[in-house]
């Protein structure tokens, strides 16, 4: 109704205002919406599958038939070093490992542009959406991470020559790492490509590119002086690493990469939290 | 009773065109001016009204100018207004899809909106799996669904589909699905937008049935937007008149359609003669023009022009409510005369009740696309409507002119 006397002192459980500050993160919100997380997940998984014969087991063939292909060619063909462990089981801890991380980066990079139309309908706290890629693609991880122990299990008995570390015991905190990784940068990069979409072209085969930067196929013993610094460099490189050697009992696990590679996910973590933060209240004007 | 919802000098402004000034050196000065310097933006030109059909010179355009209004609790307020007055950038400022470029809004209570029927709908998933995604997605908690998932069903009229992929549906299921779940939100205000213009007649009857409930029977606010004034006039009691991005009425909801209707009429009679067509109302006897028809037992309205044979004509009479009353249209070809510079039609005045009533006529060619329309109507989906009007139609009593 027009023309009503202003009331002081209401309590608003809710002010619209144009800016807020950056730090706002309104986790409070994220947790009300655990529900809508969940069915995400079960909407990700249900729909991968949907009308296929073979269901599930889909997410074994792709990083089987990588497995084959580079123990064909990088190991057969190019003769790289796998520091004496079985080719298979060590492209596959690579593979498995990478695939996480790439999985979780290019779906987290594009979840502005794909999710536009939803957005643009409806609220709820976006960081929802990024979170949800993340533990559907841990899913399909801890899916894959299965093949890779059936794989260990028959190495085992036929007596190769690898053996488990205590390093095994970090394998919680590593996924943790690759997960915060990709969607630390993932989130930078869509909150960057709402106005300029230029990001978007580099990304798609920036992370394949990116795959020969990190140590998925060849071990960090095996790479040149040279280049080693370089290869280090690369976040990823210490978590691989670290998770072959608990897995396999190869690589190079120290407390400066492993140190380096958290430190590095933790600053991209909050730096893409925050760019995010800004970028989700008005990017459905300019998407 | 107190406020639910407070907007303070809401403005949001829009750019045309290309995304950005053009130019990221542009971006970037006019971000240092803003930012670092503390002036305004340079870019943005002041004083310019939004209206979609004028040519301006500025880039930057608001889609709504200084908004001040307060609405009460447990009020149903209808938004009204032409395309691009702005009532969809509001709904999407007051359910936070965008935020608004200066001003603020204070909202009590929590917000459930309904921009688009069916938001996050997945194709492969079953009904039931949509129902509970669907219901998350616009804020409810899975134990909330659970409870309801029942009545859902039911207000729904799908059961039988429910556990087939939603893909299948047709489109009317899918709709009255969508529109079940969102209707059985709880939250203390309700946004609809105009999402009532699919589903048959019957599932229309249902939704405004569930939304007068809402806000009669369970003191919930309503914020409604639609361009049918019949369904925004019978759920509403309050009406919100938005114009070129400012608010040019806030009062009762006749007052506000009569305003919106009656505006919409002066803004389009220049039209109703063009390219060789006239359209006029005519006395029987002497065939001259009048505007007032009380004193009249038998009006003609008559539609001149060459090659009309070929056309589609229909016209509709409106009352002072904006429901159609009576109509009329010829469809078949192959009765009429070739050379006939002309038709009209008998109405009958003396069914019609003293007031104000609006004549509309259109002529469409072949292919069904509209080569005039003598009064312009409100959108589209009015015009269609008004086939559903309960008024009188007549098919087949036009007359050819002499």
């Amino acid at each position: 109704m027009p023309n009503t006397i202003e009331q002081l002192n209401q309590d608003w459980d809710l002010t619209i205002a144009p800016q807020s500050s950056l730090f706002t993160l309104n986790l409070k919100d994220v947790w009300r919406y655990r529900d809508l997380l969940v069915l995400f997940v079960k909407r990700d998984f249900i729909s991968f599958y949907k009308q296929t014969i073979l269901g599930p087991l889909w997410f074994f063939i792709q990083p089987l038939f990588t497995t084959i292909i580079f123990t064909f060619i990088f190991g057969n063909l190019a003769g790289i070093s796998t520091d004496g462990l079985p080719q298979p089981l060590f492209y596959m801890a690579g593979i498995t490992a990478w695939n996480y991380f790439a999985d979780c980066l290019t779906k987290t990079s594009t979840v502005f542009k794909d999710n536009a139309n939803i957005f643009g309908k409806v609220y709820f706290p976006r960081l929802i959406m990024p979170l949800s890629i993340v533990a559907s693609n841990l899913v399909r991880f801890m899916v894959q991470l299965l093949l890779f122990v059936i794989m260990i299990v028959y190495y085992a008995v036929k007596g190769a020559n690898f053996h488990i570390t205590w390093a095994i015991g970090l394998f919680p905190f590593l996924v943790l790492l690759m997960a915060l990784l990709g969607l630390g940068l993932g989130l930078i990069i869509t909150a960057l490509t709402t106005k300029y979409r230029d990001l978007a072209f580099l990304i798609t085969f920036g992370v394949q590119l990116m795959m020969y930067a990190t140590t998925v196929i060849y071990p960090l013993s095996a790479a040149p002086i040279k280049y080693k610094h370089l290869i280090e460099l690369n976040p990823m490189t210490g978590i691989i690493e670290a998770f072959r050697y608990g897995f396999l009992g190869q690589g190079e696990l120290t407390l400066q990469s492993i140190g380096y590679s958290t430190v590095f996910t933790f600053i991209s973590l909050i730096l893409g939290v925050v760019i995010f933060n800004k970028t989700e209240k008005t990017f459905v004007d300019t998407i | 009773m107190s406020v639910a919802i407070k907007v303070e000098n809401l403005s949001k402004i829009y750019r045309l065109g290309e995304i950005g000034t053009g130019t990221i050196s542009r971006d970037l000065e006019r971000w240092v001016k803003m930012n670092v310097l503390g002036k305004d933006d340079p870019f943005l030109k002041i004083g310019e009204s939004n209206n979609r059909s004028e040519k301006g010179n500025s880039d930057l355009v608001y889609s709504l100018q200084d908004l001040n209004f307060e609405i009460q609790q447990g009020d149903a307020v209808g938004i009204i207004g032409r395309n691009g007055a702005g009532k969809s950038t509001l709904l999407k400022i007051l359910s936070r899809v965008t935020t608004p470029t200066t001003g603020k809004v204070k909202i009590k209570g929590r917000v459930a909106s309904l921009l688009e029927v069916g938001t996050g709908f997945h194709p492969e998933l079953t009904g039931r799996e949509n129902i509970y995604l669907n219901g998350a997605i616009l804020g409810m908690r899975k134990k909330e669904i659970d409870r309801k998932f029942d009545e859902i069903v039911d207000f729904s009229g799908v059961e039988r589909y429910i556990d087939t992929p939603v893909k299948r549906y047709s489109s009317g299921m899918y709709v009255r699905l969508a529109f079940a779940v969102a209707a059985h939100l709880e939250s203390e205000i309700l946004i609809v937008d105009e999402v009532l213009a699919v589903g048959d007649a019957e599932f229309q009857k249902i939704c405004l049935g569930k939304m007068g409930e809402v806000s009669k029977g369970e003191g919930r606010t309503v914020l409604f937007v639609s361009h049918n004034m019949a369904a925004v006039q019978s759920l509403c009691g309050e009406g919100i008149l938005l114009g070129c991005g400012t608010l040019e009425l806030y009062s009762e909801i006749k007052e506000v359609v009569k305003k919106y209707v009656y505006n919409e009429i002066d803004s389009s009679v220049q039209i109703s003669i063009l390219g060789g067509l006239s359209f006029s109302l005519v006395q029987l006897n002497d065939g001259s023009i009048v505007d007032d028809v009380s004193s009249i037992r038998e009006l003609h309205i008559c539609i001149k022009g060459h090659g009309l044979c070929e056309k589609t004509i229909g016209l509709t009479i409106f009352n002072e409510e904006n429901q159609g009353i009576f109509s009329a249209h010829i469809f078949d070809f192959q009765d009429r005369r070739l050379n006939s510079s002309g038709y009209y039609i008998k109405v009958p005045t003396g069914l019609l009740k003293k007031g104000n009533y609006r004549v509309e006529a259109a002529v469409d060619d072949k292919q069904n696309e509209c080569v005039l329309k003598f009064k312009k109507t409100y959108s589209d989906s009015l015009f269609l409507n008004n086939n559903n009007s309960k008024g009188l139609l007549m098919l087949s009593d036009w007359t050819h002119l002499h």
